[in-house]
């Protein structure tokens, strides 16, 4: 399916690497990490997490919203009063009217944080407490509904939970929600904050690493460090807006594996199938990518995956390749936002990041793994990979429009 | 935006199936709601996989199933939609009640069954399919959610579409602030209405143009009957009765089904 591209008019990250998108940016450049040793109580032994500092004294602005208080919608508003974000996105609403603009949202687990803190709290006959609110917090559709209210906007809100597809995924709905013409701009994103569920939920599957920060990439990786975050932009058709430094979503593509539900595809079938389409979609060959951000997770089997699946669509060494997640950790449902947001990043600041915390990549890839920063001044298009249980997959490519 | 509406699945207590249950839904039936729900095992599955789908997953998959079948078209040539307010909640529950244990130690499986997108993994394993899919959410309103989800992806991609959405029960203590009296889930397999000669149309039970307003839904009527308080006790049931009885009746009808709090979806359903 061919793509028509949607410029990126406003943007914004959070996340472990720091608040905001000069904060993220920095920690690129030098090379400076968000991980640390995991201190949140009854969590697994020895992990490192990608924590965003103070975000239990966030407060939600408005008394109507203050029912929406949970610690994945304290990250949603952390983010939108980031980098002039909820401005940007009331200019949007003079130029196209509330009701035109979408909200597009991904998270894998929403507001459970708030729920998993309600059983604690369960009176003697097992009640769950009565200011508990299920829905404005532990339901998914929490999220877009609370992020569409609190930018005043009337449009469709969505929100996709596809494990650690979710963030890309919803980029790729937004886009094919304005080719419908059922809106003109949308909000997009994703939002996923640290929970004992998910940390104990990777320790089951063995699949955390432990004693340090998650190594992507390196021969002796061993597993994932979980990290929030929270990443919105505003996208709108290209000659609506104004368009920053005409950066745009050129193409996204998805598929299923059809495996298994927990481990990818060995040959990255799914992998190589959703890269394939997002390349289609913008009407682009693999030597137009200067650089791949990959999934990316630190664990054996992904990282050697996404090897096979990059080399079989870019050929060996065929361009450069890195994984960000060193930095963040793994934000699950947030990190294909996360990571469509540095990407973009890269093509601003024409910087190709090298993993981080490895000195050289497992011998056996054939991708080109870069493990230092390289500057690339020419550097146009990014593609970036999403991976997920339930053998989901998600690739965009982001990058400069033509001039 | 238009659709056709080319395979009808529905599983619910005193709904099993579509062919059995249209004539109840049209009102020409009594309905008549039995205690418990079977839920068949899904097929195409290895034995082991059979027995990690939870009840949820198996209602998914019973209705996905029948509505594909209906559709004649391949079921892995089909992206995939599913939608659920609750997904796979007794998982959820169940993880919940074992975090709240000092050692807070969970099962591996329960862990993967617990995202959101596990139906539509199962579903994809059991149809050997690599088509994209996609899970939403949307409270009360998630067939609506679900529905222009679906109809979004038929009119971006100019392909047929299966959209599933699936809602079962919580278990205490979940079940107090989420109410869920019955099982319920319903597939429809959408088409672009653009009959192009190259492409085998399978027979389209209906035409349906959907539309995003935004303004809030006219309050529901009272329930009065049991199908209507079926439909009131489930999210998906919710959305999902009010257009599977307009269906049903083969009449044109205009539904309304509320999406946001100012937010609500159009459909004009017009037999084919």
């Amino acid at each position: 399916m061919r793509h028509v591209p949607l410029s990126i008019t406003a943007h914004t990250a959070v996340s472990a690497m720091g608040i905001g998108l000069d904060a993220t940016r920095t920690a690129l450049r030098e090379r400076r990490g968000g991980l640390a040793p995991c201190t949140l109580p009854g969590t697994p032994e020895g992990i490192w997490v990608g924590r965003v500092p103070g975000l239990e004294e966030v407060a939600l602005p408005e008394p109507a919203l203050a029912r929406f208080a949970c610690r994945n919608n304290r990250l949603a508003e952390l983010a939108l009063r980031t980098d002039g974000f909820a401005e940007a996105v009331a200019e949007a609403r003079e130029r196209h009217g509330a009701e035109r603009i979408a909200v597009v949202l991904g998270t894998s687990t929403a507001g459970i944080e708030e729920t998993e803190q309600a059983y604690r709290r369960r009176d003697a006959e097992g009640r769950l407490p009565a200011d508990f609110d299920f829905e404005h917090t532990h339901d998914l559709y929490a999220l877009p509904r609370y992020v569409r209210a609190r930018l005043g906007l009337r449009g469709p809100a969505m929100v996709i939970s596809t494990a650690c597809t979710s963030g890309a995924r919803a980029w790729l709905d937004a886009a094919a929600l304005i080719a419908a013409g059922v809106a003109d701009a949308a909000v997009v994103g994703g939002v996923d904050t640290l929970c004992r569920m998910t940390l104990h939920g990777f320790a089951s599957l063995e699949l955390l690493a432990r004693g340090g920060p998650t190594r992507p990439c390196a021969a002796d990786r061993d597993g994932i460090s979980i990290g929030e975050a929270a990443a919105f932009a505003l996208l709108e058709r290209t000659h609506e807006g104004t368009a920053r430094d005409g950066l745009a979503l050129l193409g996204a593509g998805a598929s299923a594996d059809g495996h298994h539900m927990s481990t990818p595809h060995p040959e990255g079938l799914g992998a190589m199938a959703a890269m394939r389409a997002a390349l289609d979609a913008a009407g682009l060959a693999p030597r137009d990518i200067g650089y791949v951000n990959l999934h990316g997770t630190g664990t054996r089997t992904n990282d050697a995956m996404e090897d096979r699946a990059v080399t079989a669509v870019f050929g060996p060494r065929g361009v450069p390749c890195s994984s960000t997640k060193g930095w963040s950790g793994h934000a699950l449902g947030a990190s294909g936002a996360l990571e469509a947001t540095i990407a973009a990043l890269c093509v601003e600041d024409g910087l190709i990041p090298g993993c981080l915390g490895i000195e050289e990549a497992d011998p056996g890839f054939e991708s080109d793994i870069l493990t230092e920063n390289r500057e690339a001044p020419g550097l146009t298009r990014v593609l970036s990979n999403s991976f997920g249980f339930g053998g989901s997959n998600c690739a965009l490519v982001i990058g400069r429009l033509p001039a | 935006m238009r659709v056709e509406v080319v395979g009808v699945g529905v599983l619910g207590p005193g709904l099993p199936g579509w062919a059995a249950s249209a004539p109840v839904l049209a009102g020409a039936a009594p309905y008549a709601p039995e205690e418990s729900l079977a839920l068949p095992p899904p097929a195409g599955l290895s034995p082991t996989e059979r027995r990690r789908t939870s009840p949820a997953v198996r209602l998914a998959l019973a209705a996905a199933s029948e509505a594909t079948a209906a559709s004649g078209l391949p079921p892995a040539s089909l992206e995939t939609v599913f939608a659920s307010s609750n997904g796979d909640g007794q998982v959820v529950g169940a993880i919940l009640e074992a975090l709240s244990e000092p050692d807070g130690v969970i099962s591996p499986t329960q862990f993967h069954n617990s995202v959101h997108n596990a139906a539509a993994g199962y579903w994809s394993i059991a149809t050997g399919s690599t088509s994209p899919s996609v899970s939403v959410g949307g409270h009360d309103q998630v067939f609506a959610a679900g529905l222009l989800h679906a109809a979004m992806r038929v009119s971006a991609t100019g392909a047929a579409v299966l959209f599933c959405a699936y809602d079962a029960p919580l278990n205490e203590p979940l079940a107090q602030c989420r109410p869920t009296t019955a099982p319920f889930a319903a597939g429809l397999v959408l088409a672009p209405p653009a009959r192009d000669e190259r492409r085998l149309d399978p027979a389209a039970i209906a035409r349906l143009e959907i539309r995003y307003r935004p303004e809030p839904a006219p309050p529901p009527a009272p329930a009065e009957t049991a199908l209507d308080a079926l439909a009131a006790g489930n999210p998906t049931a919710r959305g999902a009765v009010p257009l599977l009885r307009a269906l049903s009746r083969r009449e044109a009808a205009r539904l309304v089904l509320p999406m946001l709090e100012d937010g609500c979806i159009e459909i004009a359903v017009a037999p084919c």
